[in-house]
């Protein structure tokens, strides 16, 4: 059976160029990038070739590129780095729609004795820039935003939330592991001081990501050991990965037209071809601005694993927002503080395509879809007694 | 990715006797959309009180579903005294178990069929019994119990597991932890370590000191711990103790007492002449 995966906000297939970018480091070129020979020392070039691919995506310079194991790891190093700068200050803001690896760092920090704001988010996800802006203290360490949202794909202004910070001299940092290489990034002139990355999510492999930290913004390392990424993150270099992900990089660079063309055509095609047959199903922060790749649907008096697992019966893989998928109790943080109803939230569908993804491919869901909704809705409780009311 | 059965994705797949009884005599409905998964379950029970036919209901993820093909698969031929003896782990071992996370799925079953059967045999509805305990899920005290007791529960996660409660907010943990240990206690009951005779002596002394003897000095008496030989505690009757007509009550109903509370249930005091 052929897999459909429309699953890409979890994690991408690695494209075929950066695989075999990658391979000769793994056997032939196996070199430490610090020894003092030759062996080891083409390893550091081609590294420093990597940083300036990865600088080039984002229009930052090589020398703000710090290479960690994931996105989490430079979330969590960003955060403790402006706490550990700023260590009088005790409050930090983020948002309610964080991803676990700032939302779940952020509610340890509250243990600890910070004070966390949590902005809220519309009916669509957007963010309440007014609350933002009677949020930001003399005590406010950090402001922690994501760029663009994992299950929803709406996209925050935090260019000007940046610049809101930078004008009251507080440490800016954006969880971009979703917008990078889906939508153009230029750190040139903006005000962000830290950017994370994650590799995984670009069509690079598992195991590599990227701090970007802004020349001039104080850092205090996460990862205290050897001298590598210029004493800011200790640790032998994931070489491989490194390598993988600056072309990876250097492709999405190239392709992030074809996100915003393509790719969007796809992803609206799925969306009104769903939309249009099936009658309770509307798309969570559709009317927000939003990633080009990413549709959440929710299918009324339905549940989400449910429709997840019939779905896998044909080969075709996306993910749910609902309790019974995560093994957590409540649908999804997201939704729950978007505001969608129980009756929406926990027959929630996340597709997320990628540029791999083709037409036939869409109309092969389009054509399996509609049919699964149906029969569940066929012995759903509910579904009956909406219709007769 | 659950790790489902093979019997658990086959009834998922294609669930048994989905559907509605337009004649139904014995009906079911627990759950609601807010929690995530609700189930209704319809009987034909004939005049033997037998059942003749079951269907259900559900909005539910994959082991819900499971769930409730596999409890009208069980019940049909079944008589109501048979249907009664139905327990979330029966319905579990039927589909070859359900991961711990899903359990609360299997007792959802159980509660429809309960209810089911609590309405044909024409009970009054029962009203909500015991006090709410997880407000996320409508979770009472006594279906916390009940769960503790007949899957022999330990912990909150265990908890949440097979009845949701705590699965929300998480606010109400401590409470659960309350009762969990309320449950055990009752199962086994806390036993205080065997003392040695060393550690029994000193603990005698130390409760004369700190519990007995400032009580009897308030009234100008006090004892004197001579000996401890076994289960019994000699003492000596000092200042006005020696003298008082009720200090012999007071041997017994303070001293022995405390002693027993304190140090051992099985301790009698004496008292040793002059």
């Amino acid at each position: 059976m052929k897999t459909i995966y429309l699953d890409n906000n979890a994690t991408t297939q690695v494209a075929p160029e950066v695989l075999e970018e990658m391979l000769p480091y793994f056997y032939d070129l196996y070199g430490n990038p610090s020894s003092a020979h030759k062996f080891g020392g083409q390893i550091a070039r081609k590294i420093n070739n990597a940083r300036d691919q990865v600088s080039s995506i984002l229009g930052a310079s090589p020398e703000e590129i710090i290479f960690t194991s994931c996105g989490s790891e430079s979330d969590n190093t960003a955060i403790m780095s402006a706490l550990n700068i700023e260590k009088e200050k005790m409050h930090i803001i983020t948002s309610r729609v964080e991803h676990p690896a700032v939302k779940a760092l952020c509610s340890h920090l509250s243990k600890k004795g910070y004070r966390i704001t949590e902005i809220p988010v519309d009916r669509e996800g957007r963010f309440d820039m007014d609350k933002y802006s009677e949020s930001l203290t003399t005590d406010t360490a950090i402001v922690s935003l994501m760029w663009a949202n994992n299950e929803t794909g709406v996209i925050f202004p935090v260019e000007e939330a940046a610049q809101m910070a930078k004008d009251r001299g507080i440490i800016f940092h954006t969880d971009a592991v979703q917008a990078v290489g889906k939508i153009p990034i230029n750190l040139k002139n903006s005000s962000i001081d830290m950017l994370s990355l994650s590799g995984h999510k670009l069509h690079a492999p598992k195991g590599i990501g990227v701090l970007y930290v802004r020349k001039g913004t104080k850092f205090s390392p996460f990862i205290i050991g050897g001298h590598q990424e210029r004493g800011r993150r200790g640790g032998t270099e994931n070489t491989a990965g490194i390598i993988g992900l600056g072309k990876a990089c250097e492709l999405a660079g190239n392709n992030v037209n074809v996100e915003k063309t393509r790719v969007k055509d796809l992803r609206d095609k799925l969306e009104k071809g769903i939309l249009s047959v099936i009658p309770n199903s509307c798309v969570n922060g559709g009317e927000a601005d939003r990633l080009p790749n990413t549709s959440n649907i929710s299918f009324e008096f339905v549940e989400g694993e449910a429709i997840l697992l019939l779905m896998d019966e044909f080969g075709v893989c996306a993910s749910s927002g609902s309790a019974c998928t995560s093994g957590s109790l409540q649908p999804s943080h997201v939704l729950r503080a978007m505001g969608v109803p129980f009756t929406m939230a926990h027959g929630s569908i996340r597709f997320s395509l990628s540029i791999y993804n083709t037409e036939e491919e869409i109309d092969f869901v389009l054509e399996k879809i509609p049919p699964i909704i149906e029969r569940l809705r066929s012995f759903s409780p509910f579904w009956k007694k909406e219709a007769r009311a | 990715m659950w790790e489902y059965s093979d019997k658990l994705k086959n009834h998922f797949l294609n669930p048994r006797n989905a559907g509605e009884i337009e004649d139904a005599n014995a009906v079911g409905e627990v759950g609601s959309m807010a929690c995530g998964d609700a189930l209704k379950l319809m009987m034909k029970v004939d005049e033997n009180g037998k059942i003749q036919d079951a269907k259900f209901q559900t909005f539910g993820c994959a082991s819900a579903i499971a769930s409730a093909s596999a409890l009208t698969e069980m019940l049909k031929g079944k008589t109501i005294e048979e249907a009664e003896k139905i327990t979330n782990q029966d319905i579990a071992d039927f589909l070859g178990g359900l991961p711990k996370e899903k359990m609360h799925c299997s007792v959802l079953g159980q509660q429809v069929l309960e209810q089911a059967i609590s309405r044909y045999k024409g009970e009054a509805p029962k009203e909500q019994e015991g006090k709410i305990v997880c407000e996320c899920f409508g979770v009472t005290d006594l279906e916390i119990e009940k769960a503790i007791k007949e899957n022999k529960l330990t912990t909150i996660e265990e908890v949440t597991n097979y009845t949701k409660a705590g699965g929300g907010c998480e606010s109400c943990h401590e409470v659960i932890s309350k009762i969990i240990a309320s449950v055990w206690a009752e199962v086994f009951p806390v036993i205080k370590p065997r003392l040695s005779n060393i550690q029994k002596i000193r603990m005698i002394e130390e409760t004369i000191d700190r519990e007995i003897r400032p009580s009897l000095q308030h009234d100008g008496g006090d004892i004197e711990l001579i000996d401890v030989i076994g289960n019994r505690v000699l003492v000596a009757k000092r200042g006005t103790c020696a003298v008082c007509k009720a200090s012999q009550q007071t041997l017994k109903n303070f001293v022995e007492l405390k002693l027993r509370e304190l140090v051992s249930p099985d301790l009698v005091v004496e008292e040793v002449p002059e």
